[in-house]
């Protein structure tokens, strides 16, 4: 037991590694997937098309491999190459990733919201805009909660993905123990830091779905 | 002679809707084939017809929920569509489209209302948003809107919990917030249980009491008869015969118009 709270203060090292991923990368592809995914219901071809192909492509190779390319290949790149530093480019990769699948669930919700709420708007005078933020994006945030969570469940555990950069989040730092004690506790305890997390994610999806219902009462 | 005299008197009334030689054509089929119609203000129009006649999809032109290919409408004297000789109907501005449609207000077969907001929130939604009205300002104006329709104790449930009846009072009382000089409906009572059509009809009466200019498109047809002015018969993107509710229903001057009448009555 003692053992298991010497590991307590490193592992809480690695969960900060780990939950600021989480969390920035949260914070910046919700906005980004939403903007994504009204340029893909967008009349105009052209954005439409480019925004389609741009998600083909996030969700057609694998995250890690964006990782790497993004820090290793990105500053060969002409123009468009930077040279980012380990955790700001794990950032970028994580952002624009789940912006992709993040933008394809507001699709689908937006695109579920029935027409009549569109003509409903228009013959009270709602300009589009006022129809998105007033009518239907309230509508479509009840819908997407339950993939929503599950995207976000992934997400937790998509950030131990950051040991190719060498970055100690819980996992890394869970294995780095393994190998010095010659233990496998720190497994254990890594696997119970991931489920404290998902635990209370899930928690609040489900309250908000439940204050999401009473409009269904 | 009195009846002439009266005539003239109805014609000084300005005139609310003026649509003229309208058509409209999904793909390969003709929906609307030169539609015209004049609405006076405080007229109360039924507009009836089979299915597919074309009589929705007019009322959806009105207030530009659909585009027309030709013809053009003005609605209180303000061009919505003008026409244009051997080319497509020109449309106003978008903001003076929405402007103009403004002076409308319409209610759907579907109700389509907000159901992530209550009632009231329903009601005063377009006057805030669109007008800028203040909530406080807005409130009061709702909740008399809802007395006259009979659902003030509602006020704060959430549409799932209304049936189809008091939704579509409440749908009523959305589109008279914004204070509009006509009212169009569009089947209103077509979505509701039997039973629960009379209250969304006298709340239409009690409306057509006051004066107000409507177009109503209904399968009503005892509506039509004791609420209407005017009743057009619409078959196949046509306006077949339009005279007064009391001459249509007691003698339809058209085969068609009687054969849809009998089946109607």
């Amino acid at each position: 037991m003692d053992y298991v709270v010497s590991l307590l203060g490193p592992m809480a090292q690695g969960a900060k590694t780990t939950l600021t991923l989480f969390f920035v990368t949260f914070a910046l592809a919700v906005p980004l997937g939403l903007l994504l995914a009204l340029a893909r219901i967008s009349h105009w071809r052209l954005l439409s098309q480019l925004v389609n192909g741009y998600i083909w492509l996030m969700r057609g190779t694998p995250l890690m491999l964006q990782m790497l390319f993004i820090y290793f290949a990105l500053p060969f790149v002409p123009v468009v190459g930077v040279r980012l530093p380990d955790f700001p480019a794990a950032i970028v990769a994580f952002t624009l990733n789940y912006a992709a699948y993040f933008a394809e669930i507001f699709r689908a919700g937006i695109q579920s919201v029935d027409r009549g709420q569109y003509e409903g708007s228009k013959v009270l005078g709602m300009t589009y805009l006022q129809t998105l933020r007033r009518i239907v994006l309230p509508q479509m945030v009840q819908r997407v909660l339950p993939p929503m969570s599950n995207e976000t469940i992934t997400l937790v555990k998509d950030t131990s993905l950051i040991y190719v950069l060498a970055l100690n989040d819980i996992l890394r730092t869970a294995r780095g123990i393994v190998q010095r004690d010659f233990t496998t506790t720190p497994f254990l305890v890594a696997a119970a830091f991931y489920l404290v997390m998902t635990l209370v994610l899930t928690w609040l999806f489900q309250h908000m779905e439940k204050r999401y219902a009473k409009y269904d009462q | 002679m009195p009846s002439t005299t009266s005539n003239a008197a109805a014609d000084a009334r300005p005139v609310m809707i003026d649509a003229r030689q309208v058509s409209k054509s999904f793909g390969a089929t003709r929906v609307l084939d030169q539609v015209s119609l004049t609405l006076r203000k405080g007229e109360v129009v039924a507009v009836i017809g089979p299915s597919g006649s074309g009589k929705s999809t007019f009322l959806r032109c009105l207030i530009h929920l659909e585009t027309i290919d030709q013809g053009s409408i003005h609605i209180e004297g303000e061009a919505l569509a003008t026409a244009v000789p051997d080319g497509p109907s020109r449309y106003a501005r978008d903001a003076d489209v929405r402007r103009i449609c403004r002076k409308m207000g319409m209610v759907f077969q579907s109700f389509n209302l907000f159901p992530h907001m209550t009632v009231l929130q329903n009601i005063i939604e377009a006057p805030v948003t669109v007008q800028g009205v203040p909530r406080d300002a807005a409130i009061p104006k709702a909740e008399a809107l809802l007395r006259k329709v009979g659902l003030l104790n509602k006020r704060d449930n959430y549409p799932a919990r209304l049936s189809g009846g008091q939704k579509q009072r409440v749908a009523i009382a959305r589109a008279l917030a914004m204070e509009p000089d006509i009212m169009l409906f569009d089947e209103p009572t077509s979505a509701l249980d039997p039973e629960l059509t009379g209250e969304v009809l006298r709340t239409m009466r009690q409306l057509a009491d006051e004066h107000m200019t409507m177009l109503v498109v209904t399968h009503e047809m005892g509506f039509a008869r004791e609420a209407a002015h005017r009743v057009v018969f619409m078959d196949e993107g046509r306006i077949v015969e339009e005279a007064s509710a009391e001459a249509f229903f007691r003698a339809p001057q058209q085969a068609r118009a009687r054969a849809f009448l009998g089946q109607m009555l």
